[in-house]
Order: structure tokens, then sequence, then C-alpha cells
């Protein structure tokens, strides 16, 4: 379900009906470089010649997606988060065969009211 | 007649991708209908701010995405529009049905948690050269992108929002 976040809450909205934010703990992120293996590179290149998905590439990508937000969660947890709020994901292509994906958001103690 | 063996093999990469190309876009789209039908109770918006009826339920970020490459046959074709300008539509349906898998990926995320909303739905696109070949111009590279979506779910209040449309929850 989701990205396994371990106890503490992801979302990208920051209004949350029900909810309270009771303390703002500032700017979290988390980020990756990965590189594509040559094996991956060569059955991506086939696959191109039909065309479609390129399942190799997208199952790097969500790997290196979960790590960037392993990442964030662990500075979320470290300065006494429960939740990140108004989460966001950008991705840069570095080089060629390197993309770079970030996750960044806000650390909060969210609890829930009533 | 080594010019000839490579014209020939040129050839059958076009063929090859226009046949498979082909088939395997008009299945994605068959499959991506049908999905799309089954998974319509879940509702998408991209704005902030859930409604009162959804105060206090369960939510957590979910994603789809997928890299959708073009075939041979089809970058060939964009490639040669591309002198005359106009609408690629080889790649506007690559780009089409990758972003239409995506928001199902998500859809379906969130279906295994129970939510019937999905809110502050994103849709992002991201070129990736990962091929050496991808920074040449033209035939050779991979003609690929990265489609995004994510939002966050939210599971669907314990009453239906009907029964409590007389009385509404406060905040």
């Amino acid at each position: 379900m989701g990205y396994d976040a371990s106890g503490i809450k992801l979302s990208n909205i920051e209004y949350f009906p029900g909810y309270a934010i009771t303390q703002h703990l500032g700017l979290v992120q988390g980020s990756t470089v990965r590189a594509k293996h040559v094996g991956r590179d060569i059955m991506a290149s086939l696959k191109n010649i039909v065309g479609g998905e390129l399942k190799g590439y997208t199952e790097l990508l969500n790997e290196s997606r979960q790590e960037a937000v392993d990442r964030m969660v662990a500075q979320a947890r470290a300065v006494g988060a429960n939740a990140v709020i108004n989460v966001r994901f950008s991705t840069a292509n570095i080089a060629a065969g390197a993309a770079e994906l970030l996750a960044y958001g806000t650390a909060v103690v969210l609890e829930r009211r009533g | 007649m080594g010019d000839l063996i490579a014209l020939g093999f040129v050839v059958i990469l076009l063929i090859v991708g226009f046949v498979f190309g082909s088939i395997g876009q008009s299945r994605h789209y068959r499959s991506i209908k049908t999905r799309e039908f089954r998974l319509r109770h879940i509702l998408l918006f991209n704005e902030k701010m859930p409604p009162t009826q959804y105060a206090g339920q369960e939510f957590a970020l979910v994603s789809g995405s997928v890299i959708m490459g073009s075939d041979y046959f089809r970058q060939m074709i964009a490639g040669l529009k591309g002198i005359f300008g106009g609408r690629l539509t080889s790649f506007e349906t690559m780009l089409d049905r990758g972003r239409r898998e995506a928001i199902l990926r998500m859809k379906e995320e969130a279906e295994r948690m129970g939510a019937n909303a999905i809110f502050n739905v994103r849709l992002e696109t991201s070129t990736l050269s990962f091929s050496q070949q991808g920074n040449r111009e033209g035939k050779g590279g991979l003609a690929c992108a990265e489609l995004m979506a994510y939002g966050t779910a939210w599971r669907a209040p314990a009453a239906s929002p009907a029964a409590n449309a007389g009385n509404p929850q406060t905040l």
C-alpha cells in the first residue's frame, strides 16, 4: 500500500480535516542517484523496437524513488515527526544512464482530533 | 552489398516495429479501458482540500509510474514529421497510454487501501536518456519518457456521504 514509510504518514496535501498539526519541524528531503545496468539497457533497447512499457526502467525508478522516500522518512523520524506532508517528487537527468530522484516535504506532528 | 543488407535490416526493424507496436498498442488500450471502467468508483481531484466527510479517515500517499518507449516505426515517422512540423500523433498516443497507465496504477494502489478518493493528484512527465545513444538526435536514440501520477488517497467515510448529507460533520 503506497510507499513503505513504517509508521510515518505521508501525504501531498497540507490541510487535513479531522487532524490537527501540532508542530512544524521543517523541510525534510531524500534523494538518490541511480544508474541503470547494462543488461537492462540492452533489454530496453530491444524493447524500444516494438515500443510499449520499458518494465526494467519502471522497476528501477520505483526502487529508487522508494529509497529517496526512505531517506526522507529517516530525516523526519530523526526530528521527531510522525508525518511528512506536502510531499513533492522531482526527477532530474544527470547524465546518460543516470537519474536523480528527489522527494521532499514538511515534517510535522499530526494528531487525530476528537 | 553491405548497404543492401543494412537497408534490409532497417526495413525488417520497421516492419517488426509497426506490427508488434500496433498489436501492443491496441492490446494496451483494451486493458486500459477495462481497468478504467472497473476503477471508476475512485474519484480523482487535483484540489488540496478534502471535504469534511473525510474528517479523521485514514490517508496515504499513492503513486503510479510507467516508462514508455516508442517503437522503431513510429519513431521514424515522428522523425520524418519533424521536418514539416505538426502533430506527432505517434508520440501523442505513447504519452496518452503512459499517463492513463500511471493513473490506473495509482488508483489500484488506492483501491488496495480501500480509498474511494484521491486528492491533490499531480501528473509529472520527465524524459530520461538512459541509453548512451540517447544523446544523439534522431533515430537510434531511445524515445522514452516517464509518466508519473501521485496524490493522497483517503479512505471512504464510515457512513456513506449521502447518509451524512443531512447531518454534516463538523471539524
